[in-house]
This record gives structure tokens, C-alpha cells and sequence, in this order.
């Protein structure tokens, strides 16, 4: 397989649950922590999927993603993004700024698997 | 002995020298010099049309048969004129202010320019004053027979003939006097003038047929008063009521005649010759009664039994061969009926055209009425013309029809009391606001229609117009409808009986119906300024402004008025606007002066209804225009108090709208807040589950991964607690449902006890504490577990974040006199100033590394310091992070 994943995740814990699930499952996984360099770091790894939270230091996973699709096309970059605000209007938000999936923490690991997969099958 | 064609030919001499006066008084009047026709004394002798042929002939009769009682008809008006000078002076003022053309034009006009009440009020006056004018035509046709028979004794005159010529004769002069100036309301300068020298003319034969009678037959003073105490006529044979009866009549009469309105009323020039008349027409009243009674006394002696006394006058100078005397006789009675007769002619004419045949011209004509049809000029004065024709024509009808069989004086009274009726209706006019036009009709009909039946009728005498049955036992044998016996009233004289119930009936009716109706607008405005028309000078107002036409008000005023003079009218009002050129604005002033003008020559309801017809192309009633206003009114008031309300209301929706946008705003806030707390759960339980399910799922992980996963479990529940705790914590103390547990305790003790407890959790960094243990020796009496809880937090927060490498807390303690203060300043890189504001607000986190805090701490500090009595706040400008608590020793 080979396919990587970067995740882009604040909180330490989530970032280890997530990287072992993928990881099981064969991924490479990559992470980064903060909101300030996150397009840059995007842009020079290009990764099959982009996992992205959207409470991140430094700049909203909104503003990244927006930021990303000036370049990247949904087909070019699947993002996953992943949110603890889980009302109506942040899905709104995510599917203008061009996300892909959407899912609302907490979530079932299988859930998470599946869709990765399907991103890049997609 | 006079012949008759001689007799002829000084009647035309004489009516030569009328069209003379008459003439040359037009002349002076349309050159300017009115001067000597407005002596007082003109008026005075104008108003002795109440001097007619039946006075002049009739009072000698009445003497003859009655005595004193012809003193009646002269001193009614003779009252009137002393005593009732104050009502005629009203009168006046009001004709002048309102351009009023005839007493059927004063009662229209008063009741809101009521045409129906006009025409009630002329046909009145016609029916009224018609068997007057026969009167006047028989006494002359009578002073033609005697003359005839005088001079060819058995030789008989063809009275109607006579008549007919006479008739003819009085409407050419009048049609020729009375119609040569449109304007009705003007002065009618001739006529005044030709009636004034009729009425010295026949005072003059009056006084010397008296004076021959007395010292000529009667021998003397002395003995005409023997020859009268003889007869016994001179005697006061008083019956009460008849005089009191007759008096009034006389008096209302006087008032009432649309001829004595013309001569009081509509010819006066000026009210101040009413001063002057007040005095000397009672004088002139008083000659002309002087040699009544002898006349009669010396006539009744020398003359045949059987002989006519209305025609003493004439009788005895010719019995006694004084023909000279008896001509200038014949020339007074003929002066007495043809002043009135064209006088009589004029006022009914203007009031039958104005009334009747205009409104009816105006409704039938074709086109456009008023402004664009024909010339209404020409209209205008053919159907005066008309009128005087036929009043003279119904005249002269009445008098063939009855025959001249009749007694004189008996004719005259039955007149007198038909044009009484409209006394009822022209005081309460003047007098009394309430009378309202229904009133006023049901009151006028209610008389006329008594008259007609109890007076009227019955004079034609039996089998003409009411059979004989009826007057006897009543229509249909009901006795108490007799005519002479109303309601059972019997042994009364009939005068007197038809008198008492017409006025009376007249008056009750009149004033029960104003009561009980209500007065339009207009009846009330119309009202007010008759009322109290001393106290207005201007009339009301009856125009609005508008869309009239100047251009076609002109055409229409031209047609009435004259060319000329309607252009200088126009060019006045323009000029009294302030406007150059011909034309004003159809202001609402304008307007009623023009139809006041126009009022002038067709009356008052005519006029108003010719300019409606161009202002609005309708009538506009003021009628209208008042319940416009009215509801104008209404809809200020209601529409002040919408204002109001709006203005209420519209403070109301601003007060709503603040309150909206606060609640909008704490909206945003709590949904930020739930957002906040949302994440802040969700965050830990993600982890929660997923090594949970990781556990639950992987079979063969290592022990030391197990442990490692199940530790982050226990991790994140512990923190999903201590948020639970936070929040809970803070919605009490934001709530204000905090119970403050008070205690006296040392300062050392507590801060020793948070210290213990935030080192206790050993997870986080190592922090160095400098303490002042000296200071700290302060007791305090506040919540001590409240206040340990801010402690534990600052210290905690300077374990968490404080990023020296050998991080250092000193906690500062200084105590004034009530208060205490605490500093908490660490040697980290402390916090940036743009945040150092923010730190106290909820969820507010600064650094970016996870701290496994939610943001709640120093909101939760702020908040329990607060409760305590106390401040916290940022210590800036210090070598690292700084807090300042500042705490009140004791809480009161």
C-alpha cells in the first residue's frame, strides 16, 4: 500500500489513537500540531489524505483547508476533517471550504478507517 | 261738471308727471348726484305705500260703519315705527350685509338660501297680496263710476274694461321703473321717487277734502265735533280683542308686506333715515287719519241712504259742487293705488323670478347652465318682466272673479292677515338661532294653509270657492271643522277667529318643529349672522377655493351684472388681493362677494347654485364643506392620537430592539459558550473512546501499550471531570447562588493547605516557592476554602505555564489597614499585554501548548474574588507572569 495520511491534530492522545488505527491498517501516518505552518507543511508532503481538526493553534482548520483548495481540487487533496464542535452550522462551514468527510468527535475508529479508505479510493 | 274723458286726460297728465320724476330721478342717479334722492324724508314718504286706495277710500268707509276702530290701521304701524324701530333696524342691517332682494329672499336665505322655503314664502306673498291689487284696481274703477255717474247719471261703466286698462297701464310703468337695472337690490331711484311725490299728492287731497268738509259744509271746528258727538261714531265702542286683533295685524302687516319690505328694506339707502322716519311717518299716519272721522261723520249726514261710504271722499266735494276738489280727491286714491300696485309689482316680481323661475330655468335649461347657455341677463329681466305682468294679470283676474262686490276694508284684512304669516318665521329668524328651515316650513304652511281655509277662501263669498254648507256646519257636517267656528270656537268675529288660530297654530308649529329638528351647517352658520348681525360685518363663509374658473366666474357675472360693471368688479377684488389685471384668485372671499353681487339680481339660493355650477361644476354646499370639516376634524383628532400611539409604539420597538440586540448578542455569547464547552468535552472523550475501542478491538497488544492506553482512559476521564467541576462551579458563582461558608482563619494557613494541594499532582513541571511567612501572618475572616481554591490555581497555573528553566514563584504579601495584598509573579516570559485582558474571560487559552486546563481557572478565580470582596487583575511591568489579589481582611 503505501499511502500516506498527514494528521494534523492538537491534542497529543488523539494524535496517537488515530496514528495507531491507520497505522494497523498500513497507512503512513505523518502529523503536525499547529495552525501557523500547517498549508506549507500540506503543500510539501502531499499526502494521499489530510486528516484536519479544526481547533488548532494559530489558525482554524477552516482557514487551512480554504487556503489548500486555492491550489488543490477535492480530487487532488481528500481531507477528512475532524471537529469537537459538532453543530449544523460547522458542517456548513467545512463543506464550503471544500472538505470532503466531515465527522464529529467523539467517532468510532472504523468510522474513521472507512472513510480515509474511501477518500482514496474516491 | 267733470267729464270723464277730461277725468282721463288728467290721469294721463298726472302719470305723464311720474315718468317724469321717475325719469329724471334714474338720470341723477346714474349721473351720481344721489344726494337729494337719500333725504331722510324720500324714505319716509316712500314708506306711505302702506297708504293704498283702501286707506284712502276705505278708512272714511270704516269710520262710517264702525267708528273709531280705522284708527287701528294706522296705529299698528305707527307702533311699529316707535316701538319696533329696533326690529326694522335689524332688518335693514341684515338686507344690506346679505344683499337681500325680497322678504321671500330674507326667510330663504336664513334658513340655509332654502329655495323651497322661497318659493313657500312667495306664493304666499301672492296669494296674499293678489286680492289687493284687485283692491286697488276695483277703488279706482269705483272712483271712475262715481265720476261717471256724476257727470251722465244712468249711464253705465264697463268696470272690467276700466280695470283691464288700468292694470295695463300700472305694468307698462312698472315693467319700465321697476326693471331698468338688473340688480334688484339696488335702489330703484325712479320709482322711490315717483311714490315719494304720490304721497304728498295724496296726503295733500286728503287734508283738503278734510279741511273743506270741516269748514266748507261742517261750519267750523266746534261744529264738525258737534255733528260727530251727534253721531255718535266718535264714541269709544271698544271691543278689546278686535282692536288688539287689528293692531297687530296692522303692525305685523307693516312688517310682513313684500311691499313694505321693499320700501323699509331693500330701497333703503341708508339706516340712519330710519331715525327720521320713526318719527315722521307716524306723522304723516297722524294727518292722514286726522279728517277721517269727520269726512265720514259729514258724508253719512249729507248723503243719500244707501250711498257708498268708501267713496265719501269723492262724493261729497262733487255733491257739493266742488269739482277741482274732487279730481285732486280722485288723484289722491288714484296716487294710493298705483304706488302700491308698483311696488307691490316689483317686490313680487323679484321674488317670483328669483324663486321660481330661475331655479326652474336653471334645472331645464339646455347645455351648461350658467356660464356657457345663453345670455342670463336677458333671461333675467324677461322673467321679471314676465312676473309683473302676470301678478298684475292675477290682479286683475281676481278682481273679475269676485266681482268688486266685496267691502274694501274687509279685502284688505283678509290680505293683511295671509302676509302675516311669515311674521312668525321672520322674527324667530332674526332672533332666535334654533329656528331651524323645517321649522320654518312646517310653521309657514301650518298658517298659510289655516288662512286659506279659515279666511281666504270663505271671502269669496258663498257658492265660489266653498259652498255655503261648509261655512255653516263644517266639510262633511263636522261642526268643529267650521271655518269660522275652528275647533268649537264660536261667536267670534271671523278676522279675529281666522288671526288667533293661523298665528298661533303658525307660531306653536314653527317652534315645536325647530326644536325638534336639527339646523344643517349652514342654517346655523346663516343663522348666527342674522342673529347677530350687528356683531359681524363680513358674512359667512361659503366657498371653498379651488378649481373655479376665474375666466368663466367672469362670463357668468357679465351675463348678470353687465359687462362693465362686472369688470369692475373683478378688477376691484383683484386689486384687493393684491393682484394686478382683471381676473382674482377664486378665493373663498372672492367668491362670496360674487355671489353676494349676483345675489343681488337673482337671488340668493340662485346665485349660489350659478356658482357652484362653475366651482365645482355642482353646488358645493357649505353644507358639504362643513361635514368635510367635520370629519376633517375627526380625522386631526384621530389621526393626533395615531401620532401618539406611534410614537408610543415606535419607543416601544426601540426599547424592543435594544433588547433584541442585547439578546441577540447574549445569543452569540452562549452559543460561543456551548461551542466552547462542547469542544472541551468532546475533546477528552474522543480519546476516551477511541483507545477504548482500541483496547476492546486489538487482540495481542503488547502489556506495556495496554497500560500506557488505559492510563490516557483514566487521564481524560479525570479531566472530563475536573471540567464538569469547573463549569459547575462557575455557573454558581456567576449566578450569584454561591454560600459564602465565613471563617476567621490565618492567611499563612491557607495559602499553606493550596500550595500542599497543587504540588500534589505531580504530573505537571517543578516550580520554586518564595514565600514571606512573616507577612503572611494576617488572620482573615472570609470564605478560607473559596479563597484556597485561587490560590491553588495560580500556583497551578504558574507549575503549568511558567517556561524558565528553573521556574521560580514568589508570592508577596503586603497588609494596610482593611486590606490585604497578594502577589503572585513568576520568572517565566510572562503574558504578552494584548492578552493579558483575555485571560480572565472563559476558555480563554494563550499559549498553544496543551495544558490539559479548559480555560476556566482565573474566570473561576475573578469570579470567587469578586464573591470575596476583593479584585484580581494582571500585574503588569514584573519579570515574568503576575497576578495581584487585592482582599478586604474582613467581609462586613
Amino acid at each position: 500500500m503505501g499511502k500516506t495520511v498527514l494528521l494534523i491534530e492538537d491534542e497529543p492522545n488523539i494524535i496517537e489513537a488515530i496514528s495507531f488505527i491507520l497505522s494497523r491498517d498500513g497507512w503512513t501516518v505523518d502529523t503536525h500540531s499547529n495552525g501557523h505552518d500547517a498549508v506549507e507543511v500540506v503543500m510539501g508532503r502531499r499526502p494521499d489524505v489530510l486528516i484536519l481538526d479544526v481547533m488548532l493553534p494559530g489558525k482554524s482548520g477552516y482557514e487551512i483547508l480554504s487556503e489548500l483548495r486555492g491550489s488543490l481540487s477535492p480530487k487532488d487533496l481528500p481531507v477528512l476533517m475532524l471537529t469537537a464542535r459538532g453543530q449544523s452550522k460547522d458542517r456548513e462551514l467545512a463543506e464550503r471550504s471544500g472538505v470532503n468527510r466531515f465527522m464529529t468527535k467523539p467517532f468510532a475508529n472504523a468510522e474513521v478507517l472507512e472513510a480515509v479508505r474511501s477518500l482514496v479510493v474516491a | 261738471m267733470t267729464t270723464l274723458n277730461a277725468l282721463i286726460a288728467v290721469c294721463l297728465c298726472y302719470v305723464a308727471l311720474l315718468f317724469v320724476v321717475a325719469f329724471v330721478a334714474e338720470r341723477s342717479a346714474a349721473q351720481g348726484r344721489v344726494a337729494w334722492l337719500r333725504y331722510p324724508m324720500v324714505y319716509t314718504l316712500s314708506l306711505s305705500i302702506y297708504c293704498t286706495a283702501w286707506t284712502f277710500y276705505g278708512a272714511v268707509g270704516n269710520a262710517a260703519r264702525s267708528g273709531l276702530e280705522y284708527l287701528t290701521i294706522y296705529l299698528g304701524p305707527s307702533l311699529v315705527m316707535v316701538g319696533w324701530w329696533w326690529i326694522l333696524r335689524k332688518l335693514v342691517r341684515i338686507g344690506r350685509s346679505q344683499r337681500i332682494t325680497s322678504i321671500a329672499d330674507l326667510i330663504s336665505s336664513r334658513f340655509g338660501k332654502s329655495n323651497l322655503l322661497a318659493i313657500c314664502v312667495t306664493i304666499l306673498a301672492v296669494v296674499g297680496t293678489t286680492p289687493y291689487i284687485a283692491l286697488q284696481l276695483q277703488s279706482v274703477t269705483l272712483s271712475f263710476e262715481v265720476f261717471a255717474e256724476a257727470a251722465n247719471p244712468g249711464q253705465s261703466l264697463t268696470h272690467n274694461a276700466t280695470a283691464l286698462y288700468l292694470a295695463m297701464g300700472l305694468a307698462l310703468f312698472t315693467v319700465v321703473f321697476g326693471t331698468r337695472n338688473l340688480d334688484a337690490n339696488e335702489r330703484h331711484h325712479g320709482v322711490v321717487m315717483a311714490i315719494a311725490v304720490e304721497a304728498v299728492v295724496k296726503l295733500l287731497a286728503l287734508m283738503a277734502v278734510g279741511v273743506f268738509v270741516v269748514w266748507g259744509v261742517g261750519g267750523g271746528v266746534a261744529d264738525t265735533l258737534q255733528r260727530i258727538d251727534a253721531s255718535g261714531l266718535g264714541e269709544w265702542q271698544v271691543s278689546g280683542g278686535r282692536w288688539a286683533g287689528l293692531m297687530f295685524l296692522s303692525a305685523a302687516a307693516f312688517l310682513c308686506l313684500p311691499r313694505m319690505f321693499q320700501v323699509l328694506v331693500v330701497e333703503n339707502d341708508d339706516e340712519n333715515h330710519l331715525r327720521t322716519a320713526s318719527w315722521a311717518f307716524p306723522m304723516y299716519m297722524m294727518l292722514m287719519s286726522l279728517f277721517v272721522l269727520p269726512i265720514a261723520v259729514v258724508g253719512l249726514e249729507l248723503m243719500p241712504e244707501g250711498a257708498n261710504p268708501d267713496t265719501f271722499v269723492l262724493t261729497v266735494p262733487l255733491s257739493q259742487g266742488a269739482d277741482v276738489l274732487a279730481v285732486l280727491s280722485f288723484l289722491g286714491g288714484f296716487s294710493s293705488a298705483t304706488s302700491m300696485v308698483i311696488v307691490a309689482a316689483i317686490a313680487l316680481s323679484t321674488m317670483v323670478s328669483n324663486h321660481i323661475v330661475m331655479p326652474i330655468w336653471l334645472r331645464v335649461a339646455p347645455g351648461e347652465g350658467a356660464s356657457v347657455s345663453g345670455d342670463v341677463r336677458h333671461v333675467v329681466m324677461l322673467a321679471r318682466r314676465m312676473s309683473i305682468a302676470g301678478i298684475l294679470f292675477l290682479g286683475y283676474l281676481y278682481y273679475s272673479l269676485s266681482g268688486g262686490g266685496t267691502a274694501l276694508s274687509t279685502i284688505g284684512l283678509v290680505s293683511f292677515t295671509g302676509v302675516a304669516q311669515v311674521l312668525p318665521v321672520m322674527l324667530g329668524g332674526i332672533f332666535w338661532r334654533g329656528a331651524t328651515r323645517v321649522g320654518a316650513l312646517a310653521g309657514l304652511c301650518t298658517g298659510f294653509a289655516i288662512w286659506l281655509y279659515t279666511s281666504f277662501l270663505p271671502s269669496f263669498g258663498p257658492g265660489h270657492f266653498m259652498s255655503g254648507d261648509i261655512v255653516a256646519f263644517g266639510p262633511l257636517g263636522l261642526g268643529w271643522l267650521r271655518p269660522h267656528a275652528l275647533f268649537g270656537i264660536e261667536g267670534m268675529d271671523p278676522l279675529l277667529h281666522a288671526l288667533l288660530w293661523s298665528i298661533s297654530l303658525n307660531t306653536l308649529v314653527f317652534i315645536a318643529v325647530s326644536i325638534a329638528s336639527f339646523p344643517s351647517p349652514l342654517e346655523r352658520l346663516q343663522g348666527a349672522q342674522f342673529v347677530n348681525v350687528f356683531q359681524h360685518s363680513v358674512g359667512a363663509r361659503g366657498w371653498s377655493a379651488g378649481v373655479a374658473q376665474s375666466e368663466d366666474l367672469m362670463i357668468m357675472a357679465q351675463r348678470i351684472l353687465g359687462a362693465r360693471e362686472a369688470q369692475a368688479l373683478f378688477t376691484r377684488e383683484a386689486a384687493g388681493q393684491g393682484r394686478g389685471g382683471q381676473l382674482p384668485d377664486p378665493s373663498p372671499d372672492f367668491l362670496q362677494t360674487l355671489e353676494r353681487e349676483l345675489a343681488g339680481s337673482v337671488g340668493a339660493a340662485t346665485a349660489h347654485a350659478m356658482i357652484g355650477q362653475i366651482v365645482g361644476g355642482a353646488a358645493v354646499s357649505v353644507e358639504d364643506l362643513m361635514a368635510v370639516a367635520d370629519e376633517t376634524a375627526q380625522m386631526m383628532e384621530y389621526s393626533s392620537r395615531l401620532e401618539a400611539q406611534s410614537e408610543e409604539l415606535s419607543q416601544t420597538a426601540g426599547k424592543l430592539r435594544e433588547a433584541n440586540e442585547k439578546l441577540t448578542r447574549l445569543s452569540v455569547q452562549k452559543d460561543a459558550f456551548l461551542s466552547q464547552i462542547s469542544h472541551e468535552l468532546r475533546t477528552p472523550m474522543t480519546s476516551i473512546r477511541a483507545f477504548s475501542e482500541i483496547l476492546r478491538d486489538s487482540d495481542g497488544l503488547p502489556p506495556e501499550d495496554q497500560t500506557k492506553y488505559a492510563s490516557i482512559i483514566h487521564d481524560e476521564a479525570i479531566r472530563l471531570t475536573r471540567l464538569l467541576d469547573d463549569l459547575l462551579d462557575l455557573s454558581v458563582l456567576e449566578n450569584g447562588q454561591v454560600n459564602l461558608n465565613l471563617r476567621r482563619g490565618s492567611l499563612r494557613d491557607v495559602l499553606e493547605r493550596a500550595v500542599a494541594a497543587a504540588v500534589a499532582d505531580d504530573s505537571q513541571g517543578v516550580i520554586e516557592l518564595r514565600r514571606d511567612t512573616v507577612a503572611e501572618d494576617i488572620t482573615l475572616y472570609t470564605d478560607l476554602d473559596r479563597l484556597s481554591q485561587v490560590f491553588i490555581n495560580l500556583i497551578s497555573n504558574a507549575r503549568k505555564y511558567c517556561d524558565a528553566v528553573d521556574a521560580v514563584l514568589e508570592i508577596r504579601v503586603q497588609s494596610g489597614n482593611d486590606t490585604v495584598i497578594l502577589d503572585f509573579i513568576d520568572n517565566g516570559t510572562g503574558i504578552a499585554p494584548e492578552a493579558q485582558d483575555v485571560i480572565f474571560e472563559k476558555f480563554s487559552r494563550v499559549s498553544d501548548q496543551k495544558a490539559g486546563g479548559a480555560g476556566l481557572g482565573l474566570a473561576i478565580c475573578r469570579q470567587i474574588v469578586t464573591r470575596l470582596g476583593g479584585k484580581i487583575d494582571y500585574l503588569p511591568g514584573q519579570q515574568g507572569a503576575a497576578f495581584r489579589v487585592v482582599l478586604p481582611m474582613a467581609i462586613d
